[in-house]
């Protein structure tokens, strides 16, 4: 049974099982979203894509639409929290962007620039978290990991090979690969995983085509993460 | 390592291989051989046909699960707040000085390693440890002198003395569940009398809600898992009581197993389960033992297995599982996670657990009081239930009443009480502050103390708190934000990174180097949490800190330096280095603008 709702004011129409962001995406609407992607279930982690619906605050890349909902996305109040979600993501980890081979084709800076973040506002944890170079077509970058968990959730459930993982709890929560002595190297990935092309943010980085594209001309930088989203489906 | 391996191997073969088991395996493993080593992992992944990486998360995310040696004593003291004010910390640094170690270290030969935990569960017979996980109680110096040459001597666990590992009911107040005494069987027989549907309907006429927290009718539960598609229903016993400040579950499986059993078979009565399971946190296994002999004497009895009280199609036994710290697993969907042998990450809600729950499978999820109280009903009826209580609030509620008080311990109230009666009966002589619910709770002052226990007042999952004018409430909230820092399962990013936020501003403050600035993050943060976050834990994570900052705020102002800004760099002290160099100290060489203006 689908129906319709209203999404900051303007109707859009949803089928049965469809969430909010998903139906929003289909009438145009851009959501921001990272831990979702087009091709796989909703995870529900980063909260970027927080709505208020009738006053509550509500995941929309996991909630399933219901007829006559009034859903608030783009206001001043929501884009405030999505940007301090983000400037969270950012002092988490270590974001140096300039110095970054993902620069202008990552969804994190792209939303930083799209919310108009324009500090880090919290304070720096910087952690420590050596790189793996050991395989040779890949490298791992984990200062940048935003445990979107979309690599795990590839390698699982596309490759069918269970190569990364993540492991503790809380802010010492980190990634792991599957091998003993901790090396992508020492697991089955392949640079043709699907898990290998499928990192938002600039971890899992192929070695070679660096800065092939020069920054500048990226993905991001020539459009918005939501005009890109919303033309290219992506 | 071949040990190693072997150990795990048999722990694997134990469970029979089943992936589902995976918690109680790397449990088992560290029981043999004191930790995790990296080899013991790639066996068990190996064997149960998982990858590694996901046996390692699974490692990972446990308290009390070690990838690294640990001490063969494991010494962890509780870190609440009560147990703090009972003096744990001059002991553990005692402790420490006796074994020449430092907290959160190995000492060289490996005996020991001493280090904290989130509450215990004894804050009415504290100070408390965990020493390998069993409960030890009311420490004070001479106990601690007797552990540090115990531990010296290397002498085993099960000849230290036994008064050591006393826990104590503390019940000080019977009411309608604690007084009676309980025939094993007599609420089943009551209930099968009614039949399945008619027993279904004295839970509805009795009101009852949940004791675990969100105060959900329990009928309702029951009935939408009965009403679920599926025919492997499962009734799930919450028995994580983790929330700081909480024991009421502790006593009712210490001294009410039976009624807690019945109550499951209950539920199964009323749902049709043939599976029941009880979640039992990892700091209460000391009473597996007792648990599983009440279990034998059901079986033994027709109370539980197949027949039961020799009714066709009326199957149902319950099994323990062990939890390993981590206070998410007592939310439902985290600990269904965590049953299931995973890291114990709440799920994504809906599905809910009465049509997804265990294995997919409609679950029913009920406190270990809840639970309980069902027996009552079956014996009394519904109505006569339901004449306690408020009409809202039906019936009674244990307390687990600690800190500042006379009479620590168990008290059972019908609800609707106020808490100036309960301070008055627990022996509170000057109290200013009560933690009603934990640290996730509510912050009674002075002037509320008039408010009642009732889920339409102060809810509360079942711990009071009590705070004398001694304390500082800033002190308990900042214990209680770093126990939300350490316990955040780290899923979702208000929580994840929010809570380890919150606890740098509060130290800041702490610290004497707080600015008004900070007061403001910090209240823009507990909107954040509050708002964003996936789970009770990171909604409920601010509570204290709002709760002060409104009931107490001079608390925090207090600790300001600026009432403005105060940048994290400090301007006097990288003036030192010049200070020394011309080997002055006098006013004139310190930059101290308070004085100025
Ligand atoms: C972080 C967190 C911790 C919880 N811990 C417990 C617990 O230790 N015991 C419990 O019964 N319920 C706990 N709950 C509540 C459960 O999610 C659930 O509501 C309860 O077990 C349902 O049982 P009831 O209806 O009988 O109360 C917790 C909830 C959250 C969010
Ligand atoms: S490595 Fe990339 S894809 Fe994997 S969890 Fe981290 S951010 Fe997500
Ligand atoms: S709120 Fe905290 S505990 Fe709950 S899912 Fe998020 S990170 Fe985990
Ligand atoms: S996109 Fe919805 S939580 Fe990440
Ligand atoms: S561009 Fe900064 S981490 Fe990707």
């Amino acid at each position: 049974m689908g129906g319709k709702f209203l999404f900051d004011g303007r109707p859009v129409p949803f089928e049965e099982g469809q969430t909010i962001l998903q139906a929003a995406r289909a009438a145009g609407h851009y959501i921001p979203h990272l831990c979702w992607h087009p091709d796989f279930p909703p995870h529900g982690s980063c909260k970027l894509c927080v709505v208020k619906v009738g006053g509550r605050h509500v995941s929309s890349c996991a909630l399933p639409a219901r007829d006559g909902m009034e859903v608030e996305s783009n206001t001043p109040e929501i884009n405030g929290e999505r940007r301090a979600l983000l400037q969270m993501l950012f002092v988490e980890g270590n974001h140096f962007c300039p110095s970054c081979e993902k620069s202008g084709n990552c969804q994190l800076q792209a939303l930083a620039y799209e919310l108009d973040m324009s500090s880090a506002r919290f304070a720096h944890f910087y952690p420590d978290r050596p790189v793996d170079a050991s395989h040779p077509d890949v490298l791992l970058d984990f200062n940048r990991c935003i445990f979107c968990e979309l690599c795990v959730r590839a390698s699982r459930d596309v490759d069918h090979k269970g190569v990364f993982a993540l492991t503790g709890r809380g802010i010492r929560k980190h990634l792991v690969v599957n091998a003993e002595s901790g090396r992508l190297a020492d697991t089955d990935f392949a640079v043709s995983d699907r898990a290998a092309d499928i990192c938002p943010v600039g971890v899992i980085l192929r070695k070679r085509v660096g800065f092939a594209v020069p920054i500048g001309e990226r993905k991001y930088d020539e459009a918005s993460i939501s005009s890109v989203a919303m033309e290219k489906g992506e | 390592m071949q040990d190693a391996e072997r150990i795990a191997a048999q722990a694997v073969e134990r469970h029979r291989r089943e992936p589902s088991q995976l918690l109680q395996i790397l449990v088992e493993t560290q029981d043999g051989i004191g930790y995790l080593p990296a080899a013991a992992l790639t066996r068990i992944a190996d064997l149960l046909e998982l990858p590694r990486a996901r046996v390692e998360g699974v490692a990972g995310f446990y308290s009390f699960l070690y990838t690294e040696p640990v001490g063969r004593y494991r010494i962890l003291f509780s870190d609440n707040i009560i147990d703090r004010m009972l003096g744990t910390r001059g002991l553990m640094e005692s402790l420490c000085r006796r074994l020449e170690v430092s907290p959160g270290q190995v000492s060289p030969g490996g005996e020991v390693s001493v280090d904290v935990t989130s509450c215990t569960g004894m804050g009415d017979q504290g100070p408390a440890v965990l020493v390998n996980g069993l409960a030890v109680t009311r420490l004070d110096e001479a106990r601690v002198e007797r552990i540090a040459s115990l531990v010296r001597a290397g002498t085993p666990l099960a000849e230290w003395p036994a008064e050591y590992f006393r826990v104590d009911d503390n019940i000080r107040r019977r009411g309608s569940l604690l007084g009676d005494d309980f025939v094993p069987g007599a609420a089943l027989q009551a209930a099968m009398v009614r039949g399945r549907t008619g027993w279904l309907e004295e839970v509805r006429l009795s009101g009852l809600r949940g004791r675990g927290g969100a105060g959900f009718t329990t009928a309702v539960k029951w009935m939408a898992c009965r009403d679920a598609p599926g025919a492997d229903k499962v009734v799930v016993c919450n028995a994580d009581e983790g929330e700081p400040g909480t024991f009421k579950d502790r006593v009712l499986l210490a001294s009410q197993a039976e009624r807690v059993f019945e109550g499951m078979t209950l539920a199964a009565w009323a749902t049709g389960a043939r599976q029941g399971l009880l979640y039992l946190r990892g700091e209460y296994r000391y009473l597996l033992k007792h648990l599983r002999a009440v279990l034998a004497l059901r079986r033994a009895a027709g109370l539980l297995g197949p027949r039961i009280l020799g009714e066709a199609g009326f199957d149902f036994d319950i099994d323990i599982h062990l939890g390993a710290g981590a206070y998410v697993c007592g939310e439902e969907t985290a600990l269904l996670e965590s049953l299931e042998g995973k890291r114990g990450t709440p799920r994504i809600r809906p599905p809910f657990p009465v049509t997804h729950g265990y294995l997919g499978r409609p679950t029913v999820v009920n406190n270990v009081e809840t639970l309980a109280k069902t027996t009552l009903i079956a014996l009394q009826g519904g109505a006569a239930f339901a004449a306690t209580g408020t009409p809202q609030s039906t019936g009674t509620k244990l307390l687990s009443i600690s800190g500042d008080c006379a009479y620590p311990g168990v008290y059972e109230y019908p609800f609707g009480v106020t808490i100036a009666h309960v301070l008055e009966d627990c022996g509170a002589h000057d109290p200013q502050v009560v933690q009603v619910g934990g640290a996730s709770g509510v912050t009674i002052a002075g002037h509320e103390f008039h408010r009642r226990i009732a889920f339409e007042d102060v809810p509360t999952a079942g711990a009071f708190m009590v705070f004398d004018g001694r304390r500082d409430p800033f002190e308990m909230a900042r214990n209680f934000v770093h126990f939300f820092a350490h316990e955040s399962c780290g899923f979702c990013t208000p929580c994840r990174v929010g809570t380890a936020l919150l606890k740098g501003y509060m130290d800041k403050l702490a610290s004497g180097k707080g600015a008004k600035m900070d007061l403001a993050d910090i209240e823009w943060l507990d909107r954040l949490l509050k708002n964003a976050s996936h789970c009770g834990l990171g909604s409920s994570a601010p509570n204290p800190v709002i709760d002060t900052l409104i009931k107490f705020r001079p608390a925090y102002e207090r600790r300001l330096v600026s009432l403005d800004f105060k940048p994290a760099f400090d301007l006097d002290a990288a003036l030192e280095t010049a200070r020394r160099m011309t080997g002055r100290d006098d006013p004139g060489a310190h930059l101290d603008w308070r004085e100025e203006v």
